[in-house]
């Protein structure tokens, strides 16, 4: 594969702090090979900004492999850019020609506030993760491998919800900023499965009081599918919606009741 | 800094939970239940809006035969329960469910407005400052917010227009719904509103349709492929046949001069018109 370069211009956000009321700040990116990635480009682009003795773009990454959920960044109207399935990490510069004007936004959503520039605080995802996202389980000796048996379909199907990494690309495609999406990817892991049964009405009305603590209500337009880079279906908040209202019709102190 | 700073690892809820309701308004008390409310109410609306609008096909009958559907509405029931009470059970019923529905989609809306940046939630939605694209969003769904006021707004003026006679452009004759629905959309204007409006309730009903589903969790992989289907067909159905009733008026098929009884203002002799035309038909 011969290497290309590209000049793109660049509309950056930003934001000194939470506090700051933030603005795009317009750069422009030469000579930007085809083969570096979204995350490589803006470094390229901190550091000559670090040689002009500018300060550097603020923005997440982690693994910079699609599976940590830490990437973020609007591109182009777009949570984690213009590819199906890709976090920003993974998308290249080969997916924009050359002379492509690009606009890099932070996540937006009332309870994402900006820590800096495209940065922004996604701690209330993981308060809706702490009302009820794992299994409680008795410590002792580990049980037998295949000592529960779970049937094909239903493994198959909580692999898929617990593909989430949890970026909240979600929220920031919906025009709500509704979190149904990954709260609803997080509930089915696990009441998908036998370890979860116990826990399941508990768990689903937990989380989904938790959920619209901090975010807005889902209206269905499908905008969090397109978004996910794990293509979380959205069957899984039809799952969630049926489990939640079953839980509050459910009269869990008659004993026995599934 | 003088402003005040966010606690970025414990942020702020939006809203402040309540102390739980017994059941079952402590379905109401959550988004997520009152998107079921609105789904179950919007299932029996539409139910309405598509009898309503196969029910006024007798108008092709003719203005007898159309007559004699409105009376038999008013006596729905038979012998067993007085005339008009049923349809006002229908109608309290119908209210009701008009009104849980408005108000679970403004009490929504509000949570959503809350969560997005108040300055960043424009005409319903959340937006970006350097724009944003939609890939699955379709026009039916992001205008749900407008097309539901647009209904309501609709619905007045068809009450005023066809139920109340309160509106100047027609001579309102009670028990004559062939003369009042001819010279109303007769009228361009009063036409041209009534194809906008079910153009805007076909809308919300294409979106609402397939939003059911979700918002139910029904959701089954054998009838998941036709949910979108039903919805397009639906709102078709429906669409196609409220339009026939200005668009036909307006080409004279829908016309008072085909009315034997179209020109007697006064109700009871209207009615008593009817009546005989009826019976001799019957013959």
């Amino acid at each position: 594969m011969s290497e290309n370069n590209i000049n793109i211009t660049l509309d950056v956000w930003r934001q000194n702090g939470p506090a700051d009321k933030g603005h795009f700040e317009t750069y422009e990116a030469k000579e930007i090979s085809t083969d570096s990635s979204f995350l490589e480009m803006l470094d390229v682009v901190n550091e000559r900004l670090i040689d002009d003795e500018k300060l550097p773009i603020t923005f997440e990454s982690d693994c910079r492999e699609g599976i940590c959920g830490t990437c973020s960044l609007m591109i182009n109207g777009q949570a984690h850019g213009p590819n199906k399935g890709q976090a920003t990490c993974q998308l290249h510069m080969r997916t924009f020609s050359d002379g492509d004007h690009i606009t890099v936004e932070p996540f937006r959503a009332a309870s994402f506030p900006v820590i800096k520039d495209l940065a922004v605080s996604r701690a209330a995802l993981d308060t809706i993760q702490h009302a009820g996202g794992y299994v409680s389980v008795s410590t002792g000796s580990a049980p037998d491998a295949n000592l529960t048996p779970v049937p094909k379909d239903a493994a198959d199907l909580a692999m898929d919800a617990a593909a989430c990494i949890g970026c909240g690309a979600c929220v920031a495609a919906c025009p709500n900023s509704a979190a149904q999406l990954f709260t609803s990817a997080k509930v089915n892991h696990l009441n998908l499965l036998p370890q979860g049964q116990s826990e399941r009405w508990k768990r689903v009305e937990a989380m989904v009081d938790t959920m619209e603590d901090y975010f807005g209500t889902c209206t269905n337009h499908g905008e969090c599918y397109e978004a996910c880079p794990k293509e979380i279906s959205l069957d899984f908040i039809a799952f969630m919606n049926r489990d939640y209202v079953k839980a509050k019709i459910k009269n869990r102190k008659l004993a026995g009741q599934k | 800094m003088a402003q005040t700073m966010p606690d970025l690892r414990n942020p702020q809820p939006i809203r402040s939970r309540k102390k739980p309701l017994p059941f079952p308004l402590n379905i109401w008390q959550s988004a997520v239940g009152r998107k079921w409310i609105m789904a179950l109410t919007g299932v029996g609306l539409l139910g309405f809006v598509l009898a309503h609008m196969i029910g006024n096909l007798h108008i092709y009958e003719g203005p007898a035969e159309l007559h004699e559907y409105a009376e038999a509405l008013r006596g729905l029931g038979g012998g067993i329960v007085p005339r008009m009470v049923l349809l006002w059970v229908l109608r309290f019923g119908l209210i009701a469910m008009f009104g849980l529905h408005i108000a679970a989609a403004y009490t929504t809306k509000e949570i959503s407005r809350k969560a997005s940046d108040d300055a960043n939630f424009m005409d319903g939605q959340k937006s970006y400052p350097g724009g944003r694209d939609y890939i699955a969003a379709n026009y039916a769904s992001r205008t749900m917010r407008w097309t539901g006021p647009i209904i309501l707004l609709y619905l007045v003026f068809h009450l005023a227009d066809l139920t109340w006679g309160w509106l100047p452009h027609t001579e309102y004759i009670k028990g004559d719904p062939y003369h009042n629905v001819a010279t109303s959309l007769g009228n361009l204007p009063v036409a041209i509103i009534y194809i906008l409006a079910n153009v805007a309730l076909a809308l919300h009903i294409f979106h609402g349709t397939w939003s059911v589903f979700q918002s139910l969790g029904l959701n089954n992989p054998k009838y998941n492929q036709a949910r979108k289907g039903l919805a397009a067909g639906l709102a078709g159905v429906i669409l196609l046949g409220n339009l026939t009733f200005p668009i036909l008026t307006q080409a004279g098929v829908i016309d008072d001069d085909k009315n034997p009884c179209g020109q007697i203002t006064d109700q009871a002799e209207n009615t008593e018109c009817f009546e005989e035309l009826l019976s001799h038909g019957g013959e």
